[in-house]
Protein backbone atom coordinates (compact mmCIF):
# COMPACT_ATOMS: atom_id res chain seq x y z
CA UNK A 1 0.00 0.00 0.00
CA UNK A 2 2.63 2.31 0.79
CA UNK A 3 4.55 1.50 -2.14
CA UNK A 4 1.42 2.35 -4.36
CA UNK A 5 1.55 5.75 -2.46
CA UNK A 6 5.12 6.64 -2.68
CA UNK A 7 4.61 5.65 -6.85
CA UNK A 8 3.53 8.38 -9.13
CA UNK A 9 -0.52 8.08 -8.64
CA UNK A 10 -2.08 7.76 -12.21
CA UNK A 11 -4.20 10.12 -13.69
CA UNK A 12 -7.70 8.16 -13.14
CA UNK A 13 -6.69 8.43 -9.19
CA UNK A 14 -5.73 11.79 -9.61
CA UNK A 15 -8.36 13.11 -12.03
CA UNK A 16 -11.51 11.82 -9.91
CA UNK A 17 -9.96 13.21 -7.06
CA UNK A 18 -9.80 16.94 -8.31
CA UNK A 19 -13.14 16.51 -9.70
CA UNK A 20 -14.42 15.78 -5.94
CA UNK A 21 -13.11 18.90 -4.28
CA UNK A 22 -15.93 20.50 -6.64
CA UNK A 23 -19.17 18.81 -4.95
CA UNK A 24 -16.75 19.13 -1.40
CA UNK A 25 -16.63 22.93 -1.82
CA UNK A 26 -20.07 22.93 -2.64
CA UNK A 27 -21.55 20.81 0.26
CA UNK A 28 -19.13 21.80 3.00
CA UNK A 29 -20.06 26.07 2.41
CA UNK A 30 -21.37 26.77 -1.07
CA UNK A 31 -17.95 27.85 -2.56
CA UNK A 32 -17.10 27.68 -6.49
CA UNK A 33 -13.99 26.47 -6.85
CA UNK A 34 -11.61 28.51 -8.23
CA UNK A 35 -7.91 29.19 -6.83
CA UNK A 36 -6.82 32.39 -8.73
CA UNK A 37 -8.40 34.67 -6.99
CA UNK A 38 -6.42 34.02 -4.07
CA UNK A 39 -4.21 36.13 -5.57
CA UNK A 40 -6.71 38.79 -5.81
CA UNK A 41 -7.95 38.79 -2.55
CA UNK A 42 -4.39 39.16 -1.34
CA UNK A 43 -4.21 42.32 -3.57
CA UNK A 44 -7.20 43.34 -1.79
CA UNK A 45 -6.06 42.80 1.54
CA UNK A 46 -2.44 44.17 1.34
CA UNK A 47 -2.74 46.60 -1.62
CA UNK A 48 -5.72 47.72 -2.72
CA UNK A 49 -4.80 51.45 -3.20
CA UNK A 50 -7.13 53.63 -5.05
CA UNK A 51 -8.32 50.55 -7.33
CA UNK A 52 -12.16 49.95 -7.24
CA UNK A 53 -11.15 46.23 -8.06
CA UNK A 54 -9.17 45.80 -4.92
CA UNK A 55 -12.47 47.30 -3.31
CA UNK A 56 -14.59 44.86 -1.74
CA UNK A 57 -14.91 42.61 1.27
CA UNK A 58 -12.16 40.06 1.11
CA UNK A 59 -12.46 38.94 4.68
CA UNK A 60 -15.69 36.95 2.96
CA UNK A 61 -13.67 35.42 0.70
CA UNK A 62 -11.28 34.45 2.82
CA UNK A 63 -12.06 30.78 3.03
CA UNK A 64 -10.01 31.14 -0.39
CA UNK A 65 -6.85 32.07 1.49
CA UNK A 66 -6.98 28.76 3.44
CA UNK A 67 -7.70 26.63 0.59
CA UNK A 68 -4.42 27.55 -0.98
CA UNK A 69 -2.55 27.65 2.77
CA UNK A 70 -3.67 24.08 2.50
CA UNK A 71 -2.65 23.70 -0.69
CA UNK A 72 0.80 24.28 0.12
CA UNK A 73 0.65 22.49 3.22
CA UNK A 74 -0.38 19.50 1.36
CA UNK A 75 2.59 19.55 -0.82
CA UNK A 76 4.73 19.32 2.10
CA UNK A 77 3.20 16.97 4.03
CA UNK A 78 3.63 14.96 0.44
CA UNK A 79 6.79 15.69 -0.07
CA UNK A 80 8.09 14.52 3.39
CA UNK A 81 6.00 11.88 3.82
CA UNK A 82 5.48 9.99 0.68
CA UNK A 83 7.79 11.12 -1.89
CA UNK A 84 9.25 9.31 -4.90
CA UNK A 85 12.74 8.19 -4.53
CA UNK A 86 13.56 8.01 -8.23
CA UNK A 87 13.55 10.64 -10.72
CA UNK A 88 10.48 12.16 -12.73
CA UNK A 89 10.29 9.54 -15.61
CA UNK A 90 10.20 12.08 -18.89
CA UNK A 91 9.13 10.89 -22.42
CA UNK A 92 12.58 10.52 -23.94
CA UNK A 93 11.65 12.75 -27.10
CA UNK A 94 11.48 15.39 -24.66
CA UNK A 95 14.38 14.69 -22.17
CA UNK A 96 17.04 14.76 -25.38
CA UNK A 97 15.04 17.88 -26.11
CA UNK A 98 16.04 19.36 -23.11
CA UNK A 99 19.33 18.23 -22.72
CA UNK A 100 20.56 20.38 -25.91
CA UNK A 101 19.44 23.65 -23.41
CA UNK A 102 21.67 21.84 -20.31
CA UNK A 103 18.07 20.09 -18.55
CA UNK A 104 19.50 16.91 -17.75
CA UNK A 105 18.39 17.09 -14.07
CA UNK A 106 15.03 15.06 -13.47
CA UNK A 107 15.69 14.24 -9.76
CA UNK A 108 12.83 17.23 -8.88
CA UNK A 109 9.45 18.21 -10.43
CA UNK A 110 11.20 21.33 -11.53
CA UNK A 111 13.84 21.84 -13.97
CA UNK A 112 16.18 23.06 -11.27
CA UNK A 113 19.15 23.90 -12.98
CA UNK A 114 16.58 26.41 -14.53
CA UNK A 115 14.34 27.29 -11.97
CA UNK A 116 16.68 28.40 -8.85
CA UNK A 117 18.05 31.22 -6.96
CA UNK A 118 20.91 31.76 -8.98
CA UNK A 119 19.38 31.63 -11.88
CA UNK A 120 17.23 34.32 -11.31
CA UNK A 121 19.42 37.15 -12.36
CA UNK A 122 20.19 35.82 -15.40
CA UNK A 123 17.88 36.86 -18.84
CA UNK A 124 16.63 33.00 -18.40
CA UNK A 125 15.83 33.03 -14.75
CA UNK A 126 14.53 36.47 -15.22
CA UNK A 127 11.64 35.42 -18.04
CA UNK A 128 11.29 32.07 -17.29
CA UNK A 129 10.48 32.97 -13.31
CA UNK A 130 9.35 36.10 -13.02
CA UNK A 131 7.85 36.87 -16.48
CA UNK A 132 6.36 34.16 -16.54
CA UNK A 133 4.82 34.63 -12.99
CA UNK A 134 3.81 37.97 -14.13
CA UNK A 135 2.07 36.33 -17.24
CA UNK A 136 0.04 33.87 -15.00
CA UNK A 137 -1.54 36.71 -12.83
CA UNK A 138 -2.53 39.09 -15.39
CA UNK A 139 -3.54 36.52 -18.08
CA UNK A 140 -6.00 34.70 -15.30
CA UNK A 141 -7.46 37.69 -13.79
CA UNK A 142 -8.04 39.23 -17.62
CA UNK A 143 -9.55 36.16 -18.35
CA UNK A 144 -11.79 35.97 -15.19
CA UNK A 145 -10.27 32.30 -14.23
CA UNK A 146 -7.53 29.71 -14.14
CA UNK A 147 -7.05 25.87 -14.99
CA UNK A 148 -9.55 25.53 -11.95
CA UNK A 149 -12.16 28.03 -11.89
CA UNK A 150 -12.42 27.83 -16.31
CA UNK A 151 -11.61 24.94 -17.11
CA UNK A 152 -12.51 22.72 -14.11
CA UNK A 153 -15.76 24.23 -12.59
CA UNK A 154 -16.19 26.10 -15.24
CA UNK A 155 -16.31 23.06 -17.61
CA UNK A 156 -18.34 20.95 -15.23
CA UNK A 157 -21.02 23.19 -14.99
CA UNK A 158 -21.46 23.53 -18.73
CA UNK A 159 -20.48 27.26 -19.24
CA UNK A 160 -19.33 27.98 -22.42
CA UNK A 161 -17.40 31.29 -21.76
CA UNK A 162 -15.39 28.86 -20.10
CA UNK A 163 -14.68 26.43 -22.47
CA UNK A 164 -13.51 29.72 -24.88
CA UNK A 165 -10.75 30.29 -21.51
CA UNK A 166 -9.92 27.01 -21.77
CA UNK A 167 -9.46 26.91 -25.13
CA UNK A 168 -7.17 29.74 -25.47
CA UNK A 169 -4.92 28.35 -22.47
CA UNK A 170 -4.75 25.43 -24.27
CA UNK A 171 -3.99 27.43 -27.64
CA UNK A 172 -1.42 29.95 -26.18
CA UNK A 173 0.76 26.89 -24.39
CA UNK A 174 1.18 24.73 -27.41
CA UNK A 175 2.14 27.68 -29.22
CA UNK A 176 4.85 28.68 -26.65
CA UNK A 177 5.99 25.10 -26.09
CA UNK A 178 6.32 24.13 -29.31
CA UNK A 179 7.69 27.49 -31.01
CA UNK A 180 8.48 30.30 -28.01
CA UNK A 181 10.08 28.81 -25.07
CA UNK A 182 13.01 26.82 -27.09
CA UNK A 183 14.22 30.51 -27.96
CA UNK A 184 13.58 30.94 -24.27
CA UNK A 185 15.55 27.56 -22.69
CA UNK A 186 18.20 28.42 -25.58
CA UNK A 187 19.84 31.80 -23.73
CA UNK B 1 -30.68 59.40 -11.20
CA UNK B 2 -27.71 59.65 -8.98
CA UNK B 3 -26.60 56.50 -7.32
CA UNK B 4 -27.28 57.41 -3.40
CA UNK B 5 -24.33 55.43 -2.33
CA UNK B 6 -25.15 55.78 1.23
CA UNK B 7 -28.21 53.95 0.81
CA UNK B 8 -27.44 50.61 2.12
CA UNK B 9 -28.76 48.21 -0.64
CA UNK B 10 -27.42 50.09 -3.37
CA UNK B 11 -24.20 50.10 -1.59
CA UNK B 12 -24.14 46.14 -1.06
CA UNK B 13 -25.03 45.87 -4.71
CA UNK B 14 -21.96 48.06 -5.63
CA UNK B 15 -20.00 45.67 -3.53
CA UNK B 16 -21.87 42.57 -5.19
CA UNK B 17 -21.15 43.85 -8.26
CA UNK B 18 -17.55 44.70 -7.96
CA UNK B 19 -16.53 41.24 -6.18
CA UNK B 20 -18.65 39.12 -9.16
CA UNK B 21 -16.31 41.04 -11.52
CA UNK B 22 -14.14 38.10 -13.74
CA UNK B 23 -14.22 35.60 -10.69
CA UNK B 24 -15.77 32.54 -10.74
CA UNK B 25 -15.19 31.62 -6.91
CA UNK B 26 -17.39 33.91 -5.20
CA UNK B 27 -18.74 33.26 -2.02
CA UNK B 28 -22.63 32.32 -2.49
CA UNK B 29 -23.04 31.57 1.32
CA UNK B 30 -25.23 34.18 3.59
CA UNK B 31 -24.01 32.44 6.79
CA UNK B 32 -21.74 34.64 8.56
CA UNK B 33 -18.51 32.37 10.17
CA UNK B 34 -16.12 32.77 12.43
CA UNK B 35 -12.38 32.65 11.02
CA UNK B 36 -11.54 29.15 12.35
CA UNK B 37 -14.67 27.92 10.24
CA UNK B 38 -12.49 28.58 7.26
CA UNK B 39 -9.98 25.23 8.64
CA UNK B 40 -12.62 23.47 6.86
CA UNK B 41 -11.23 24.59 3.10
CA UNK B 42 -7.71 24.38 4.34
CA UNK B 43 -8.29 20.73 4.95
CA UNK B 44 -9.70 20.64 1.36
CA UNK B 45 -7.14 22.08 0.26
CA UNK B 46 -4.54 20.00 1.89
CA UNK B 47 -6.01 16.73 -0.04
CA UNK B 48 -5.88 18.57 -3.10
CA UNK B 49 -2.25 19.42 -2.19
CA UNK B 50 -1.26 16.10 -1.87
CA UNK B 51 -2.81 14.69 -5.14
CA UNK B 52 -0.92 17.90 -6.99
CA UNK B 53 2.66 16.17 -5.58
CA UNK B 54 1.67 12.46 -6.18
CA UNK B 55 0.10 12.74 -9.36
CA UNK B 56 3.34 15.30 -10.04
CA UNK B 57 0.58 17.46 -11.79
CA UNK B 58 2.64 20.50 -10.84
CA UNK B 59 5.76 18.77 -12.54
CA UNK B 60 7.13 21.36 -15.03
CA UNK B 61 8.03 18.53 -17.07
CA UNK B 62 4.30 17.12 -17.47
CA UNK B 63 3.26 20.37 -18.39
CA UNK B 64 5.64 20.39 -21.13
CA UNK B 65 4.65 16.99 -22.29
CA UNK B 66 0.81 18.24 -22.38
CA UNK B 67 1.06 20.66 -24.60
CA UNK B 68 3.73 18.72 -26.84
CA UNK B 69 1.49 15.79 -27.17
CA UNK B 70 3.72 13.55 -25.54
CA UNK B 71 2.44 12.00 -22.80
CA UNK B 72 -1.92 11.51 -22.07
CA UNK B 73 -1.30 11.64 -18.25
CA UNK B 74 -2.44 15.73 -17.97
CA UNK B 75 -5.44 15.64 -20.32
CA UNK B 76 -6.37 12.35 -18.52
CA UNK B 77 -6.38 14.11 -15.05
CA UNK B 78 -8.49 17.17 -16.65
CA UNK B 79 -10.77 14.78 -18.45
CA UNK B 80 -11.35 12.77 -15.51
CA UNK B 81 -12.13 15.95 -12.99
CA UNK B 82 -14.41 17.70 -15.40
CA UNK B 83 -16.34 14.63 -15.86
CA UNK B 84 -16.81 13.69 -12.08
CA UNK B 85 -17.20 17.46 -11.26
CA UNK B 86 -20.41 17.73 -14.28
CA UNK B 87 -21.45 14.14 -12.69
CA UNK B 88 -21.69 15.81 -8.92
CA UNK B 89 -22.94 19.14 -9.91
CA UNK B 90 -25.97 17.05 -12.15
CA UNK B 91 -26.75 15.16 -9.07
CA UNK B 92 -27.05 18.08 -6.94
CA UNK B 93 -28.87 20.06 -8.93
CA UNK B 94 -31.66 16.63 -9.84
CA UNK B 95 -31.91 16.00 -6.21
CA UNK B 96 -31.75 19.59 -4.62
CA UNK B 97 -29.11 18.42 -2.26
CA UNK B 98 -28.60 20.98 0.33
CA UNK B 99 -24.83 22.29 2.14
CA UNK B 100 -24.26 20.49 4.98
CA UNK B 101 -25.79 24.29 6.91
CA UNK B 102 -28.82 23.23 5.11
CA UNK B 103 -28.44 26.09 2.38
CA UNK B 104 -29.04 25.71 -1.58
CA UNK B 105 -26.52 25.52 -3.41
CA UNK B 106 -26.07 28.69 -5.69
CA UNK B 107 -23.21 28.63 -8.70
CA UNK B 108 -22.60 31.85 -10.53
CA UNK B 109 -23.06 31.86 -13.90
CA UNK B 110 -20.04 33.49 -16.02
CA UNK B 111 -20.91 35.82 -19.19
CA UNK B 112 -18.64 36.26 -21.97
CA UNK B 113 -16.12 38.85 -22.33
CA UNK B 114 -12.84 39.25 -24.88
CA UNK B 115 -10.91 39.17 -21.78
CA UNK B 116 -11.50 35.42 -21.53
CA UNK B 117 -10.15 35.67 -24.96
CA UNK B 118 -6.93 37.70 -24.64
CA UNK B 119 -6.43 36.94 -20.95
CA UNK B 120 -6.46 32.89 -21.82
CA UNK B 121 -4.18 33.83 -24.34
CA UNK B 122 -1.71 36.00 -21.94
CA UNK B 123 -2.04 32.80 -19.30
CA UNK B 124 -1.34 30.21 -21.47
CA UNK B 125 1.89 31.28 -22.33
CA UNK B 126 2.71 32.02 -18.74
CA UNK B 127 1.73 28.68 -17.88
CA UNK B 128 3.73 26.92 -20.75
CA UNK B 129 6.38 28.69 -19.40
CA UNK B 130 6.34 28.22 -15.57
CA UNK B 131 4.62 24.81 -15.42
CA UNK B 132 2.10 26.05 -13.27
CA UNK B 133 -0.90 27.35 -12.64
CA UNK B 134 -2.23 29.49 -9.91
CA UNK B 135 -2.95 26.44 -7.78
CA UNK B 136 0.81 24.45 -8.58
CA UNK B 137 2.31 27.64 -7.58
CA UNK B 138 1.34 26.96 -3.84
CA UNK B 139 1.86 22.98 -4.17
CA UNK B 140 5.52 23.85 -5.90
CA UNK B 141 6.35 25.89 -3.09
CA UNK B 142 5.71 23.15 -1.00
CA UNK B 143 7.45 20.76 -2.73
CA UNK B 144 10.59 22.72 -1.98
CA UNK B 145 11.44 24.85 -4.98
CA UNK B 146 11.70 27.89 -2.84
CA UNK B 147 12.75 30.16 -5.76
CA UNK B 148 8.98 29.64 -6.55
CA UNK B 149 8.22 31.99 -4.18
CA UNK B 150 9.02 34.89 -6.59
CA UNK B 151 6.89 33.63 -9.38
CA UNK B 152 4.17 33.61 -6.92
CA UNK B 153 4.83 37.10 -6.11
CA UNK B 154 4.96 38.14 -9.54
CA UNK B 155 2.09 36.70 -10.39
CA UNK B 156 0.24 38.67 -7.26
CA UNK B 157 1.77 41.62 -8.68
CA UNK B 158 0.62 41.21 -12.10
CA UNK B 159 -3.08 40.56 -11.01
CA UNK B 160 -2.71 43.94 -9.49
CA UNK B 161 -1.13 45.66 -12.75
CA UNK B 162 -4.52 43.72 -14.39
CA UNK B 163 -6.62 45.36 -11.17
CA UNK B 164 -4.59 48.60 -12.49
CA UNK B 165 -5.27 48.62 -15.76
CA UNK B 166 -8.86 47.66 -15.96
CA UNK B 167 -10.91 49.74 -17.06
CA UNK B 168 -8.21 51.13 -20.16
CA UNK B 169 -7.85 47.27 -21.20
CA UNK B 170 -10.44 45.75 -24.07
CA UNK B 171 -13.41 43.42 -22.33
Amino acid sequence: MLEFLRNPWPWYVAGPLIGLTIPALLLVGNKSFGISSSLRHICAACLPANIPFFHYNWRKELWNLFFVAGILVGAVLATALLANPDPVVVHPNLAADLAQYGITDFSKLMPIQVVNWSSLFTLRGFLMIIVGGFLIGFGTRYAGGCTSGHAIMGLSTLQWPSLVATCCFMLAGILMANFVLPFLLAL
Amino acid sequence: MPIDILDPNVENSIEEEIRHQDTMCVNESEIEHRWYDNLKYMVIGLAFGVVFVKAEIISWFRIQEMFRFQSFHMYGVIGSAVVVGMLSVLLIRRFNIKTIEGETIVIASKTFNKGQIYGGLLFGFGWAITGACPGPLFAQIGNGASVVLVTLLSAIAGTWVYGYFREKLPH
